[in-house]
């Protein structure tokens, strides 16, 4: 008897906490699906208000609201007309040109970091992961000078800023040595006993199998021209014919232009905004796997 | 300190693991740093060996050699064309050639090292001359501290290249000797480009990316560093007011070790403490946070994980610069968050909440920005590492009656921390050097007011970082201050990083990984 009592007691307890359970996880679902919603909302309505302030024509000025009262394209009209056209087009050359050279000197770099065991590679790591910690903000003033000297400033900016940009871009190896150090070195030394050239193992075995990671660093490259401000400033130095996006638009901002040009600042960037994301959304599988495994190669 | 075996520590409460563990982290600190001092001294107790070894070597190569080897010492290459590897014995002997006719040219290596003890003399001056018997006064140009400094360091670089490679063509000799005594073929020029291809492809893919970080980063670093060590400012710009060496005067105004520098001083320990509480904050709030999205999209019986990731992962796609500035404005006095509430009427115009006015505001406002800014990175990291935590670990500890803040602090903490420890390190550095969300934001602003100097306003939320970028723009442009920012930032980073990385258990052995 008192034997079947447990029993049953013990059944009831347990079907009670399932249910129990099940009643908590709908709560806590609950909560998580609100939070959530409210994120999502906090972290998309700063680019509905860009998107919609672009439209508005009834002031050029910071206003207390949101939907425009007339709505209209004179913003998109103006951006047209000013120097917008030629920043558009400095950075878009820069990103592209830093997209393929960047990308090159990144994989040569990591490759051979990843593969070679040779006399100074741990000497060279280490010097690198120094030298990172060096702001580089300091080395932009005797850059600025020699860029100066080589007549690479101001209207030409552009090439200048390319040079630099890719100049140093080896030292942001880590993300792909980490990648490759994950393909087999098994394969390598398969080909080599086929009799294949270290260079044929690179172009022939290696870089079909490191296509996400290309596809990741030149999403990267391309992505940071874009938002480079600082040494871009530096470098046009206040000549609009060698400004990139970011520090046009910047000035658009400063107090003594700001209440005339805050809704193209919203239309230039919807429309800066529009390639670069899109790119970015449709390769976003390549940047996430590339955030990750960096991450966690340290 | 009491030092407790394995079985010990085990039958300790809770508190006091956490506080052994504790104590052990903050007393294995100086212990750190002495073994970084000794690894300095270690340093250059080998580089003095390793010296006296090349000494040595090169002597015993002189006696034994030959005459091509001897020869060689002289003429770089002679030997290895001797030895008939013609393109080597050429790319030596160019080399040579090029440096010699670049150190005796008028405006050559050895004219720019001679005016480098002092940085020039004179500058743009006016000489008066006699023509045609008028007295006319004639403005020339004179010495270019810039210049010199710039070509200095560059001549410096070129001849430490030119000993590099003379050592090399000695090495080579030998080795050439070595291999004609015993019979051995001797690799042609063209055996040296295939071994470019193959085994020493290693050098053709590292040519240009060290080139590259070898003019436009290491030459730059040293030549700022040394620039920290000058009076280069606005008014010594280096080409009508020269620029010379004034020793430690400027970490001495710096660091408030000398009498006049209180106001650079006090300026920093300011910053830096924001910085250091700035970094922090922007580092930990965002990787917790950033986990705890991740964990909430992950957990079983939610749906459109994939909507909710793509939402978040906008904020990256779209440029920075315009998510920053927007967002900085949409904060400002008359900016759509202040005028909105007007409307409201929540609150009066003219007290409208001073998110960039007061420095409490501010300080807590960028914060909260960064958030905004930083946890969808660290949702997809965090979601990607989450991901790779074995499912049975959960499953066993819950069938062990781990509910679930226990799981979380026993399984996905230790784990995510052990493998993200380097990334926390490396992101805290970041922080403290990121330049674009305070600048962007605020600009530094509210204005300290008591802390601005001749050589530029301090605000309170600026970093070192955006300290260092105005002290360089302002009226007096203090280049030789801001290099002593930067190099003040460098040491910090350093200690940090040494003094986390040799407390830090978990050093990861790279090999292991392939």
């Amino acid at each position: 008897m008192n034997n079947e009592n447990t029993v049953m007691e013990n059944g009831q307890v347990r079907l009670k906490r399932h249910m129990g359970l099940k009643a908590s996880n709908t709560i806590a679902n609950t909560i998580i699906y609100i939070i959530l919603i409210v994120m999502s909302v906090i972290w998309l309505l700063p680019f509905v208000f860009i998107v919609l302030q672009s439209f508005r024509c009834e002031s050029t000025w910071q206003v207390g609201y949101v939907v425009p009262q007339q709505w209209g394209l004179d913003n998109y009209i103006n951006l047209w007309k000013s120097d917008f056209k030629k920043w558009y087009l400095n950075t878009f050359i820069i990103a592209l040109v830093v997209a393929v050279l960047q990308t090159i000197i990144v994989l040569c770099m990591s490759y051979t970091l990843s593969r070679f065991r040779f006399k100074m590679r741990s000497t060279l790591m280490r010097l690198m992961l120094i030298l990172g910690m060096f702001p580089g903000m300091l080395t932009m003033i005797i850059l600025y000078r020699v860029l100066k000297d080589l007549g690479l400033t101001q209207a030409n900016a552009v090439p200048g800023l390319i040079l630099v940009y890719i100049a140093s871009s080896g030292m942001g190896y880590y993300v792909s040595k980490g990648f490759f150090d994950t393909i087999p070195k098994s394969l390598d030394e398969a080909a080599r006993v086929d009799g294949a050239t270290r260079a044929q193992v690179l172009t022939k075995i290696i870089l079909p199998l490191a296509k996400p990671i290309v596809i990741y660093t030149v999403l990267t490259a391309f992505m940071g021209p874009w938002g480079d401000f600082v040494f871009a400033r530096y470098v046009s130095f206040g000549t609009s014919a060698g400004m990139n996006v970011a520090v046009g638009m910047y000035n658009w901002l400063n107090l003594d232009q700001i209440g005339a040009r805050y809704t193209m600042f919203c239309a230039g960037g919807v429309i800066v905004a529009i390639p670069v994301a899109v790119l970015f959304m449709c390769l976003q599988k390549y940047y996430v796997e590339g955030v990750t495994g960096g991450a966690v190669k340290g | 300190m009491k030092r407790y075996s394995d079985l010990e520590y085990l039958k300790l409460s809770k508190g006091q693991k956490f506080l052994y563990k504790l104590e052990s982290f903050f007393l294995a600190i100086p212990a750190a740093i002495g073994r970084f001092f000794l690894g300095i001294g270690r340093f250059f107790k080998k580089l003095g060996l390793g010296i006296g070894r090349e000494f040595a070597d090169l002597g015993k190569t002189f006696k034994e050699g030959d005459w091509k080897t001897r020869g060689s010492y002289l003429v770089m290459g002679l030997g290895s064309m001797a030895r008939g590897q013609v393109l080597r014995g050429l790319m030596f002997l160019l080399f040579e050639a090029v440096f010699i006719v670049y150190m005796v040219l008028p405006q050559g290596g050895l004219f720019w090292l001679g005016k480098l003890d002092n940085l020039g003399d004179q500058g743009v001056h006016k000489v008066t001359e006699n023509v045609f018997g008028q007295t006319v006064e004639r403005v020339v140009y004179g010495d270019n501290s810039f210049r010199i400094l710039l070509y200095g360091v560059l001549t410096i670089f070129f001849i430490i290249a030119f000993i590099y490679t003379w050592r090399l063509n000695i090495k080579q000799n030998k080795i050439a000797q070595d291999y004609e005594r015993s019979g051995r073929h001797l690799s042609s020029g063209r055996d040296d480009l295939r071994a470019l291809v193959d085994e020493q492809f290693y050098k053709t893919l590292l040519a240009l990316p060290l080139t590259g970080i070898l003019v436009f980063t290491v030459m730059p670093i040293v030549f700022m560093i040394l620039v920290a060590f000058t009076n280069y400012d606005g008014t010594h710009d280096g080409l009508n007011n020269l620029f010379t060496w004034v020793g430690l005067d400027n970490f001495n105004t710096m660091l408030g070790w000398s009498s006049g520098g209180t106001s650079y001083s006090a300026a920093f320990g300011e910053i830096l403490t924001w910085t250091l509480i700035w970094a922090f904050f922007a580092t930990f709030t965002n990787y917790f946070l950033g986990m705890f999205v991740a964990m909430m999209i992950n957990k079983k019986g939610i749906k459109l994980k994939k909507v909710w990731r793509t939402i978040l992962v906008l904020t990256i796609a779209i440029p920075q610069f315009i998510s920053l500035l927007y967002v900085g404005k949409m904060f400002a006095k008359n900016g759509l968050i202040n005028l909105s509430l007007i409307n409201l009427g929540w609150i009066t115009p003219g007290n409208e909440l001073p998110f960039w006015e007061d420095p409490t505001w501010a300080r807590i406002t960028v914060i909260l920005v960064n958030i905004w800014i930083g946890i969808p990175y660290l949702m997809l990291i965090a979601t990607g590492i989450l991901m790779n935590i074995p499912a049975d670990l959960y499953e066993s500890s819950r069938i062990d009656g781990a509910n679930a803040w226990q799981q979380y602090t026993k399984i996905t903490l230790p784990y995510m921390l052990f493998i993200t420890g380097p990334y926390l390190l490396t992101s805290f550095i970041g922080n403290m050097n990121n330049f674009n969300v305070i600048y962007l934001l605020t600009g530094g602003a509210p204005t300290n007011a008591a802390l601005s100097t001749a050589a530029g306003s301090v605000g309170h939320t600026d970093l070192l970082i955006t300290w260092l970028f105005k002290i360089t723009m302002g009226a007096e442009s203090k280049y030789n201050m801001a290099s002593v920012v930067g190099i003040l930032v460098f040491a910090i980073s350093a200690i940090i990083s040494l003094v986390v990385y040799s407390v830090l258990p978990s050093i990861k052995n790279e090999e292991d990984f392939q």
